[in-house]
């Protein structure tokens, strides 16, 4: 057994480190508080070859593993979860279903450009009436020709402003048992009748981009159907543990990066006369952040070291997800407890980091999700 | 143009220094390159992207120096030589730069580059001590880097104004901050570095006496700069305040 990171994934850790430290936050407040999204940031990114990170040199990926990912994730969001979950979603959303199903032509047409950071990916997957319950999806597409007809919408789909196209699920038939046929279908975000509302007012991750799609009357040709016809369910389950480690290493950053401010404050903030730091119900208040952003850690980092030794990791990915993000709620409320008054203002960050840590029990599988898959998993 | 980068692996300046046993302790502590030398490390890659030819990083350290040299070949650096500095027994600067002109005097090179200190020890001094022991000339703090054919041209900043230096390859210069803006290394610079050519040595391994290298200084003791204490707000009259001040620095911070 060995814990220690490889000389590649420790250079990524100083490197996202730095680039988060010297890129991203400064001026992440401000984003905050503007809703403004740091395209120059992508750009940035991009140049560094960041952007296909986990995927190979001959699709333009920088041919990291996905230990490194969950770094180069856990690093943004320790100082800015909406460029946290951009980039996460990009990746494990955006790219992954091309690199894992598309033919050959797809991921030169597809992945190429997202890993190069020519276009930013998004996964058109969550409706009004089906978000874990892939069941209720109402969007369909009808044969006409050569060409798929899709209508319907999609709601909080991340990052499709700035997507050049999208993967989404669509019903395109029904199977025998009746339940409907989900085929992933790729469209032009710039296609005829296809909208991308950037309408929504969240609590938190307010500069990143969360959108509904609305389809009238879309044509796409025959031959953009990711993968097969019928696969849909089956890919998107997939992508979903792929993600988890995302949304986990997200988690863990902003937890990380919440904790460290309350460390740093309650060794500056003095009381009665000494640091509260001093105090034994504010250090053990700090001991639980420190242990359970620690636990946190190992089943993030363990979860994507099954992945990277091509193993199953359905349930590592949905503990890691669940328990980090749990943790990133426990932290960021005693973060603001320890910051007191302070604690409640923008200035000081935790708050920020409060309403951004939220998002990562709801997102890609809500925490009870997460329980019915470990529950599944463990053989309930 | 061969172009020798000289770099030490320091502690990141946000570590926290403690001592343990009169020495300063490097439990758990994070390493970089020394800040300065990394301007030097990313003027090497613009000189050899703009002239051709390659860059080679060196060091002297222990096992995880291994570590900075790998991050400037992230970086762009071509190769690089570590020496073990094991065998070293009370090291100084003297001691660093008879080792680094052992290692240097083997190779072809137009230029070395080096920060002009490190942000440990502070001393500013292997970058000329080096330069002589090489019999070249050389220029320290320099902000600004023009070579031409062999023509060397520096700029360096001076008691607020700026002077500008002409000189000949080959030369050892040493960077101040604001020479450049050191880059990030890009993810396939990282993936690269491990694949790029690094040679290790050991002291044994170079034409050196080693008896000749015990350091010129001794240590006599380490310890931590007194805790800062709140500084004194004088107040009343003009005058009774000047009296005042007089009469702290003579008694009190006995300077004058």
């Amino acid at each position: 057994m060995n814990f220690d990171l490889t000389e590649e994934q420790q250079m990524v850790r100083k490197l996202m480190r730095d680039f988060a430290e010297g890129e991203v936050a400064p001026g992440a407040d401000e984003r905050d508080r503007t809703k403004t999204f740091p395209v120059e940031i992508f750009e940035k990114m991009a140049k560094l070859n960041l952007m296909g990170l986990p995927f190979p040199e001959e699709y333009g990926g920088g041919g990291g593993d996905s230990i490194s990912f969950a770094i180069a994730v856990e690093e943004l969001s320790r100082v800015c979860a909406s460029v946290g979950i951009t980039y996460s979603a990009h990746v494990s959303l955006g790219c992954a279903p091309f690199y894992l199903f598309g033919t050959e032509e797809q991921k030169q047409e597809y992945l190429v450009p997202l890993c190069q950071g020519k276009s930013l990916g998004a996964f058109g997957l969550t409706e009004p009436q089906a978000g874990s319950d892939a069941g209720g999806t109402r969007t369909h597409a009808v044969r006409e020709g050569d060409e798929w007809v899709i209508n319907g919408s999609k709601c909080f789909i991340t990052n499709a402003s700035y997507a050049k196209f999208v993967a989404l699920t669509t019903v395109t038939g029904r199977k025998e048992d009746g339940s409907p046929e989900i085929t992933a279908l790729i469209a032009p975000t710039d296609a005829e009748g296809f909208q991308v509302l950037d309408s929504y007012v969240k609590m938190g991750l307010h500069s990143s981009n969360t959108t509904e799609l609305v389809l009238e009357n879309v044509r796409v040709p025959a031959d953009h159907v990711l993968g097969k016809i019928g696969e849909g369910f089956k890919q998107f389950l997939i992508t979903l543990d792929g993600g988890r480690i995302g949304i986990g290493a997200m988690a863990l950053g902003i937890a990380q990066g919440a904790y460290e401010s309350a460390l740093r404050y309650a060794r500056e903030r003095v009381q009665f006369g000494r640091s509260i730091s001093k105090f034994q119900v504010i250090q053990h208040k700090l001991a639980d952040m420190a242990m359970q952003i620690e636990l946190a850690r190992n089943m993030v980092y363990k979860a994507a070291w099954l992945k990277d030794q091509g193993r199953k990791f359905t349930k590592e990915a949905s503990m890691a997800k669940l328990y980090a993000s749990e943790t990133a709620m426990r932290v960021c409320d005693q973060a603001v407890q320890i910051h007191g008054g302070y604690g409640y203002m923008h200035d000081y960050k935790v708050e920020r980091f409060f309403r951004d840590a939220k998002l990562t029990e709801i997102g890609e599988g809500t925490s009870e999700i997460q329980r019915m898959v470990i529950a599944r998993e463990i053989g309930c | 143009m061969n172009i020798l980068v000289c770099l030490k692996q320091t502690f990141d300046t946000e570590e926290r220094i403690t001592i343990e046993d009169g020495q300063i302790s490097d439990d758990g502590v994070e390493f970089v390159i020394n800040p300065y030398d990394e301007y030097a490390v990313e003027e090497a890659i613009r000189l050899r992207d703009e002239h051709g030819g390659e860059v080679t990083v060196i060091t002297v350290g222990p096992d995880r120096a291994e570590q900075a040299l790998r991050t400037a070949m992230a970086m762009g650096a071509d190769k690089g030589i570590i020496v073990d500095d094991e065998d070293l027994e009370d090291a100084d600067e003297y001691s660093i730069a008879k080792v680094l002109a052992a290692v240097i005097d083997d190779l072809e090179y137009d230029i070395i580059l080096g920060g002009y200190m490190a942000v440990d020890d502070g001393s500013a001094q292997v970058g000329p001590r080096l330069a002589e022991l090489l019999e070249i000339p050389h220029i320290s703090t320099i902000t600004k880097l023009t070579v031409d054919g062999d023509k060397v041209e520096v700029e360096k900043d001076v008691e607020g104004d700026t002077e500008t230096i002409e000189s000949k390859l080959p030369i050892l210069v040493t960077a101040q901050q604001g020479l450049n803006e050191p880059r990030y290394p890009s993810l396939p610079g990282i993936m690269k570095a491990k694949k790029k050519p690094l040679e290790q040595l050991d002291i044994d391994d170079l034409d050196l006496d080693e008896d000749e290298l015990e350091g010129k200084t001794k240590v006599l003791e380490t310890f931590l700069p007194p805790e800062k204490e709140a500084g004194k707000i004088l107040e009343g009259e003009l005058e009774d305040q000047v009296k005042e001040l007089v009469g702290l620095l003579r008694n009190e911070a006995k300077v004058i």
